[in-house]
């Protein structure tokens, strides 16, 4: 029954795609890949992987989207005509798609117990962890022990895209461009002029925050971890500016302090492997942070995805102030 | 048992789609994907309790959040770029 | 006992069921944004209060309560929040409230 439910979200996710590539206007574009976040998430969630589908819930759905329409307000709304006879562009995409659909055939049945992934590479996951890392989350204990380097790098690519994008549009720096708090025809900026949805908003931020905190704390036990709460925290600083205004946000959680926090972050990573050269072991083992080993772990494995939090948290707001300091000037 | 609701939830899901799909307006593709989410939101619940993995719950409330900051998010963009277009109207106007 | 809590949220289970399918025909069928939004708000949060609260008798009182308790207080502090500044910012975008008129004249695509 899963299985069906899992087909007919696939088919509305084929469905979304194909009205993304075909309309010409880009809100609508922007709107449809909101709700082909929301399908994949589902889908990810009818297949038991929480973690993933609270990532792709978070990012993909609700930041992914806000960051979209800074980015639509500061260019054109409609897509460009398409250059007419693109055959060898089509000839290509149909060729590999036909390529990827025939090395399908070789794969292992969904589900199939017989699968080499379930003989070898899940059984040890699922016995090694309690065994050196103690923590009920394996997804947690893969990403942050077993596979750690590659985590390193998500966060040090994270961290990338945030000095890129803040490269890109200037306006990031600790004096920043002038910030005006009235818009051109001296309406109120934000929804400061709708009294309902500030009042929720403002009894509603701290309540997400603490949520934030909780995800990122509880992701050794349940779905959660660094990336899921630095977008949550994020998140609620936008609903703050979305209702006070960029300036007050501005003055709560200032730029440098959002630097600071991107660099502390990706440089608490780096401090905890190199903390494993010094206390006399290889980078990234945690193992020699505490007397017992497991205990280390666990303890690498809280400083780790702080780091992360801390990170996601910074390169999202700053992604965000620059959007919308650039949409103001 | 919960059979019937998720069917009911995942109908309601390819109808929200359709109307984000045909929409004249604008707002009415955002009203289609505020229903989407709070449908999700209850599609993950009863997955999650029923299905026997109650600690999935953290899922669905993270997910009514982002919704919400989404939509609002939305909205305040439509709101900012009509005044900046009846600003810019005003001094083609007065020029 | 275990049957009389089974049936009741049997029963709220297919009620908020039934919400949930009558908003989403709502949305699809009604001739304006309006009546659409209401359709879709009022019949939100009817479904949801139902399903939860069906899900929430079958939980007895545990952890999974409380979180969907919390789910619960959630959807009903922001789905109508985010309903009426959706109806705010359209009404001041100029959409018209007739009934029948399916867009205004400048045409937001």
């Amino acid at each position: 029954m899963t299985v069906l439910f899992g087909i007919f979200l696939l088919t509305l996710v084929v469905i979304t795609a194909l009205a993304i590539v075909h309309t010409k206007n880009l809100f609508v574009a922007v709107m449809l890949l909101g709700i082909f976040s929301l399908l994949i998430a589902a889908n990810f969630f009818l297949l038991d992987a929480a973690d993933v589908a609270l990532t792709e819930a978070a990012v993909g759905a609700g930041i992914s989207t806000v960051l979209f329409l800074g980015a639509l307000a500061l260019t054109s709304e409609r897509e460009r005509a398409a250059t007419p006879h693109r055959w060898l562009s089509l000839a290509v995409v149909a060729s590999a798609t036909l390529v990827v659909l025939y090395a399908t055939f070789d794969k292992p049945t969904f589900g199939d117990p017989n699968a080499p992934v379930h003989q070898h590479v899940a059984p040890w996951y699922l016995e090694k962890t309690p065994e050196y890392v103690g923590i009920p989350n394996v997804v947690t204990a893969v990403l942050g022990t077993f596979r750690g380097y590659d985590t390193l790098g998500e966060v040090f690519v994270v961290f990338t895209a945030g000095i890129g994008v803040l490269f890109l549009l200037s306006g990031g720096g600790p004096a920043g461009p002038p910030k005006r708090q009235a818009r051109p025809d001296g309406s109120a900026i934000g929804l400061r002029d709708d009294l309902i949805p500030r009042v929720v908003a403002r009894l509603l931020v701290p309540f997400i925050l603490l949520f934030g905190l909780y995800v990122q704390f509880h992701g050794d036990y349940g779905p959660g971890g660094g990336f899921q709460a630095g977008a949550l925290i994020a998140a609620a600083f936008i609903l703050y500016a979305l209702v006070e205004g960029e300036g007050r946000t501005l003055e709560a959680l200032p730029r440098s302090a959002l630097m600071a926090l991107t660099v502390a972050g990706a440089l608490l990573y780096g401090g905890v492997g190199v903390a494993g050269i010094v206390l006399g072991s290889e980078f990234l083992d945690y193992s020699v942070l505490a007397s017992n080993p497991v205990t280390g772990q666990q303890i690498g494995i809280i400083l780790i995805e702080l780091g992360v939090g801390m990170t996601v948290t910074g390169v999202l707001l700053s992604i965000f102030h620059a959007f919308a300091a650039r949409e103001q000037t | 048992m919960y059979y019937a609701v998720t069917i009911a939830t995942l109908v309601t899901m390819a109808l929200a789609l359709i109307r984000a799909l045909l929409g004249p307006t604008v707002y009415d593709r955002v009203l289609s994907v505020n229903m989407f989410g709070t449908k999700v939101v209850l599609l993950l619940s009863v997955i999650a309790f029923l299905g026997g993995r109650p600690d999935f719950l953290d899922l669905a409330l993270a997910y009514a959040l982002i919704n919400f900051i989404g939509v609002l998010a939305v909205l305040e963009f439509f709101k900012s770029r009509a005044a900046r277009r009846s600003a810019e109207h005003n001094q083609g106007k007065a020029s | 006992m275990e049957l009389v809590l089974d049936i009741v949220s049997w029963i709220l289970l297919s009620a908020g069921g039934f919400f949930v399918l009558v908003g989403g025909i709502g949305a699809l069928r009604m001739p304006n944004l309006y009546t659409r939004m209401h359709a879709a708000s009022v019949t939100d949060t009817m479904g949801a209060v139902l399903v939860l609260g069906g899900v929430m008798v079958q939980a007895g009182l545990s952890l999974a309560a409380i979180k969907l308790a919390a789910i619960l207080l959630f959807l009903l502090i922001t789905s109508p929040t985010a309903s009426y500044a959706l109806a705010h910012s359209a009404l001041l975008a100029g959409v018209k409230p007739d009934s029948g008129c399916a867009a205004d004249p400048e045409g937001h695509p």
